[in-house]
């Protein structure tokens, strides 16, 4: 175990599996640094050996700023409708304007729409009189950030444009609304629902999974029971139906909190299994009885000593927890049993793409898609280089 | 053995009592009771239904009275007659509804099932005996993105593709002109060329967690003493892993067969909506927008009877397996 450990100071040069002979190399050194290290000093050290775990952890890092600041970020407010832009497709960013001149920061061509002579369909092609440039903290839409300030500034936009200059960077929709801003304002809901579902099944868990392994006994077989019939429901027809039994009325706050609810009280019977397991092994470790013996209180006893020990374990379980969370919520919202517009989501922007004609007309209703796949697989991969890194004892 | 299968049938009793009633409370989830909304339905169309008839059904259903009778009701008739109620929408019994699109449904998830385990056996074998290689690297790549994906997001991508590049319209299992036609050759031929979409994406997403156990599990007994004992007495590489080590990995498999059956057909329902396949998901589908509530609780009961009857048979098939989980 020792030699594993002195493995680890050197991960940044080394690779996991390096030879020992390179350790040999300096081994007083890196022998008093790993004995000293802190026991997160030493979960770091292994976590940054994953590198996609790392770099999903900037991706991570970046999404849930976007959510932090959509109205700031988003150029165009997303709820505005163009009756005159439906379906315009991404606009092109070009570093020439209208005069072929070069320009250091780019911009986007005016649109100028054009009818098929055949299929009378109506199609926006760039309009290279007009230029506009981009430029930033730019006076946009008035919005209130976090309910709390009155500005219009936003991070980027157009140079001087009169306001319904049309600005798609990733295309519109159906009613001319900018599938760019869109996105941006959809990371704020997926994201928080996955977030808030997962504490809310995490204090679920806790709890129950809790209780369960620590005082065993008839407790634990109730709860096992309730674990393994919720886990044994056909889990996606009883989304649907839990979705589908939402009262129409009901507006979109109250969807919303009550989506939360369905996806934690089928989720968190995963974590309460996690927390359950950690506690039985916990319970029989050396130390806990030592503490028992020293007279320590059934509180601290938890508090102080078991709980810091599998915190690491329930926090990578939990950032697995989330891709799940908000596949649920993108799959239910797809299908229209999910958030209902005008909330912004993710899955409520795939409603759009529900038709193959329509998707092979716009490809880029499908952008959300790539969304949530980018934020699945960050959450995924910094979730395994977590799960790696929560016991940097083992191996 | 058998005192085993005997307790593990006594412990499924009871679940499957809480299962049917989580299945009736769904259905009195909406408001109203399904007669009112079945005369209203019938009378918005401009037919009349005359009150002897609702009567009786009324007390066939024993709507007049409480809960708990209603619910004995119904799962009693559900138990000792095979009646699901009534469908609302399409005013053909449950049970016809369900079991028209049975068919389907076990074909294609029994050909998934095959499909993924045809496929994912020799690339878990591949990638545990060729570890790191570039092989395995990508293999690796395509189990996570299989497993991060959702399903619903492959079928919306395969069929913008197949649409887009190969003029497809992949919608449903038939192209229109075949969808009412006589069985003929050529009406074969378009079903397998709508038959494979499906079958992929669910395959896919079954597929990489496969991939991912039996590497795993191989990885861990390709290290015993065993394999190397067989090497060193000039066993064959081919026979040494699929005589043995295979075998053995293929143990916690077996107990995840069970579970998979289940698992495809929930799976399916997402999928068959997006690709409107004649399936048992749009039918579910339809019944939740419809507030068709009989049709919807008759299906979960069903799906979820399957998944315990699914774990239940992976138990006994693991037990009589490995002989120690008896006696636990």
């Amino acid at each position: 175990m020792s030699q594993e450990i002195t493995a680890l100071p050197q991960t940044d040069i080394l690779p996991p599996d390096a030879p020992a002979g390179h350790i040999a190399a300096t081994p007083a050194a890196t022998e008093t640094k790993v004995s000293v290290a802190s026991q997160w000093q030493l979960m770091r050290w292994r976590f940054k050996k994953h590198k996609l775990a790392v770099v999903s952890l900037y991706v991570i890092a970046l999404l849930v700023f976007v959510a932090l600041f959509v109205e700031f970020l988003a150029p165009v407010d997303p709820d505005k409708d163009a009756e005159l832009y439906k379906y315009v497709s991404p606009q092109g960013v070009s570093f020439f304007d209208q005069n072929h001149d070069f320009h250091l920061i780019p911009g986007v061509y005016g649109l100028k729409g054009s009818r098929n002579p055949e299929t009378l369909r109506l199609s926006y092609v760039p309009d290279k009189t007009e230029w506009h440039q981009f430029a930033f903290f730019v006076h946009g839409y008035p919005y209130k950030m976090w309910g709390v300030v009155q500005t219009d500034i936003h991070f980027f936009g157009l140079k001087n444009a009169p306001p319904d200059t049309p600005f798609f960077l990733l295309g519109s929709d159906r009613l001319g609304r900018d599938m760019f801003s869109r996105i941006i304002y959809g990371t704020r809901i997926s994201l928080t629902i996955g977030i808030v579902s997962v504490i809310a099944s995490l204090v679920l868990g806790i709890l129950l999974g809790g209780i369960s392994g620590y005082y065993g006994g008839p407790v634990d077989v109730v709860i096992q029971r309730v674990i393994e019939f919720v886990r044994s429901l056909p889990q996606i027809p009883l989304w649907l139906v839990l979705g589908a039994s939402l009262p129409a009325g009901w507006t979109s706050v109250q969807v919303f909190f009550a989506i939360t609810l369905v996806l934690a009280m089928i989720e968190w019977t995963g974590l309460a299994r996690a927390v359950r397991g950690r506690f039985l092994a916990l319970r029989e470790e050396d130390f806990v009885m030592a503490a028992r013996f020293s007279g320590a209180s059934e509180r601290r006893i938890i508090f102080r000593h078991m709980l810091p020990s599998f915190l690491s374990h329930i926090i990578a379980t939990l950032t697995l927890a989330i891709p799940r969370i908000i596949i649920f919520e993108t799959t239910l919202s797809f299908l229209g049993l999910g958030l209902r517009p005008p909330a912004v989501s993710w899955g409520v922007l795939l409603q759009e793409a529900q038709n193959v004609q329509t998707v092979a007309l716009s490809p880029w209703l499908l952008m959300p898609a790539f969304a949530v796949i980018v934020t699945i697989l960050a959450f995924n991969f910094m979730g395994d280089g977590l799960r790696d890194a929560a016991d940097p004892y083992g191996r | 053995m058998l005192q085993y299968i005997g307790r593990r049938l006594l412990f499924m009793i009871p679940t499957l009592i809480v299962i049917s009633i989580v299945s009736f409370v769904l259905i009195q989830l909406p408001p109203g009771d399904f007669l009112t909304s079945y005369a209203s339905t019938l009378s918005q169309q401009g037919e009349g239904i005359d009150n002897a008839q609702l009567v009786a059904l009324k007390q066939h259903y024993g709507l007049d009275q409480p809960v708990t009778v209603q619910y004995w009701k119904w799962i009693s008739n559900i138990v000792f007659h095979g009646d699901f109620g009534q469908s609302l929408e399409w005013r053909q019994p449950v049970a016809d509804l369900i079991w028209q699109r049975m068919g389907i449904t076990l074909a294609l998830t029994i050909s998934t099932l095959i499909f993924t385990w045809l496929l994912a056996i020799p690339i878990g074998v591949y990638s545990a005996t060729h570890q790191y290689s570039k092989g395995d690297y990508f293999f690796t790549f395509l189990g996570f993105l299989g497993l991060s994906v959702p399903s619903f997001m492959i079928a919306l991508i395969l069929m913008w593709v197949a649409f887009r590049y190969l003029g497809q319209d992949v919608g449903g299992l038939f192209s229109p002109e075949y969808r009412n036609a006589p069985w003929s050759f050529p009406k074969v031929i378009n079903l397998l060329e709508h038959y494979w979409i499906p079958l992929v994406i669910a395959g896919l997403a079954g597929m990489a967690a496969l991939i991912r156990t039996v590497r795993a599990n191989l990885l861990d007994e390709l290290n015993k003493p065993y394999v190397t004992a067989g090497r060193a007495r000039g066993l064959s590489e081919r026979k040494l892993i699929w005589e043995y080590p295979v075998r053995v990995a293929m143990n916690p498999f077996v107990s995840s067969a069970g579970f998979e059956l289940p698992n495809l057909i929930s799976g399916f329902t997402v999928i068959g909506i997006v690709l409107s396949l004649p399936m048992h998901g749009p039918l579910l589908y339809r019944a939740l927008q419809s507030q068709d509530m009989y049709l919807a609780g008759a299906y979960i009961l069903l799906l979820s009877t399957l998944t315990v009857v699914g774990v239940l048979v992976s138990d006994i098939v693991l037990a009589w397996l490995d002989p120690r989980i008896r006696y636990t």
